[in-house]
């Protein structure tokens, strides 16, 4: 790791004058998003009360963050202790992750006074938006306590952070179960609109669907996030990290390529189960190829030439295509192919102040991350903590 | 295909989820084989 603590920090940069406009601009749309409600800022309306801000910020955000309980479950349940280095970043970026789902589900519903009423005053116990809700909640939590040890590692909080370092297994195996439930139940939501989702896209099994993509989703994230920071955070890793970095692109790139397969191959099961094969003759059924093809089948390929040839910039070239294919396929059920019977005129659009509601809170995440990945020891281990793993 | 009544359909598309199962129970361990084939 470089020490650069005696230079001075450039803060006017490009990319922090981007940031600085993004996050101004969207200061202003939320004064304008709560200060003249969502109809001000949105094209939501009764057809489509749910848009971009559930399928980005809600539907990706969950999914791409599942990297946390991923890596999490393979180092300290599977003891694969060779992608120690990796659980930290994963562990923040789902944190991160789910935190700006939280701050995201506020610009879409409203009154943020309101938000510990599900869990603690009013609950629908027959709701899977419940569930989702309190699964969300507990599994934030766990997430926060998760992330901990780094911030009291940075403050010095040593009695506190072996507390917290004794209860790792626990929280590891609370986050995986948490995750099983909320990631399928997010799935399982569509399931009550069997006439609006089309055939294609709307399955018996749309749940099993939305956990098993959220476990390669997460794989293929922790490998995109590790390849950006490797490329613009590498002063900030120290030689552990930098050594594991590879094993940890070649092993993840190896089981996203199995369980992608793996979910190739209940996607053609849907299909038989439902007979909708001639759904496949047609428009749709050409996108829906698009999605299967295209973003789930020739990255599968190319992470698993990529992982025997041993060649890394192809598994993360794999796992920024899967990233994409993620966002289509929750673009496609909650956006895209819902409501798709709907006359041209009523189909839903994003507006410009969503786009850039959903822009702002991708920079605050990035801002956040940034912040905590130069001030505490996530890419890196802490000198005084280095014998305990 | 058509369909006259709920066991037509049931026995033609569970006739051809088995079969879709079945390849998938012979494909999976030859791709786990093929991605691991090179390990050390």
């Amino acid at each position: 790791m470089e020490n650069n603590s005696n230079q001075p920090y450039n803060w006017f940069t490009p990319f922090n004058i981007l940031t600085a406009v993004v996050l101004g601009v969207g200061l202003v749309l939320t004064i304008a998003r709560f200060g003249w409600g969502i109809g001000a800022v949105t094209n939501l309306d009764n057809n489509n009360p749910w848009g971009l801000w559930i399928g980005f910020d809600l539907l990706c955000g969950v999914a791409l963050a599942a990297g946390g309980f991923t890596t999490s479950a393979a180092c300290y349940i599977f003891g694969l202790k060779r992608f120690h280095s990796a659980v930290r970043p994963a562990i923040l970026t789902a944190f991160l992750g789910y935190a700006l789902v939280v701050f995201a589900l506020h610009y879409d519903v409203g009154r943020p006074w309101k938000l510990p009423y599900p869990i603690f005053v009013s609950q629908g116990t027959s709701s899977l938006l419940f569930e989702v809700g309190l699964c969300v909640f507990l599994y934030l939590t766990v997430l926060f306590i998760e992330w901990t040890p780094a911030a009291f590692e940075w403050l010095g909080f040593k009695n506190l952070r072996r507390i917290v370092v004794k209860l790792t297994l626990l929280l590891t195996i609370f986050g995986v179960i948490l995750s099983t439930l909320h990631q399928s139940s997010l799935g399982a939501l569509f399931m009550i609109a069997p006439s609006k989702l089309h055939p294609l896209w709307y399955s018996g099994y749309l749940h099993v669907y939305f956990f098993i993509s959220a476990i390669f989703a997460g794989l293929s994230m922790v490998v995109f996030e590790g390849s950006l920071a490797h490329k613009w955070l590498h002063h900030k890793m120290d030689d552990t990290h930098l050594s594991e970095a590879d094993g940890v692109v070649l092993g993840f790139g190896k089981a996203a390529s199995f369980i992608m397969m793996g979910y190739l191959g209940i996607k053609v099961i849907g299909l038989a189960v439902d007979n909708n094969w001639h759904y496949l003759g047609t428009g749709w059924g050409a996108w829906y190829l698009v999605e299967i093809i295209g973003f789930v089948l020739l990255p599968a390929i190319l992470y698993s030439v990529g992982a025997r040839e041993k060649k890394l910039k192809l598994i993360r070239i794999a796992a920024a295509w899967t990233v994409l294919g993620i966002v289509l396929n929750r673009f496609n059920i909650s956006m895209i192919a819902f409501n798709y019977h709907l006359p041209a005129a009523d189909r839903y659009f994003p507006s410009i102040p969503e786009i850039g509601v959903t822009i702002f809170i991708v920079f605050v995440g990035i801002t956040v991350y940034r912040f905590i990945t130069a001030k505490m020891p996530i890419l890196y281990e802490h000198p005084e903590y280095k014998e305990e793993h | 295909m058509e369909f006259f009544t709920l066991h037509d359909f049931m026995t033609y598309s569970k006739g051809i989820t088995y079969l879709v199962m079945g390849a998938i129970l012979v494909f999976m361990p030859v791709y786990w084989l093929y991605l691991t084939d090179r390990d050390d």
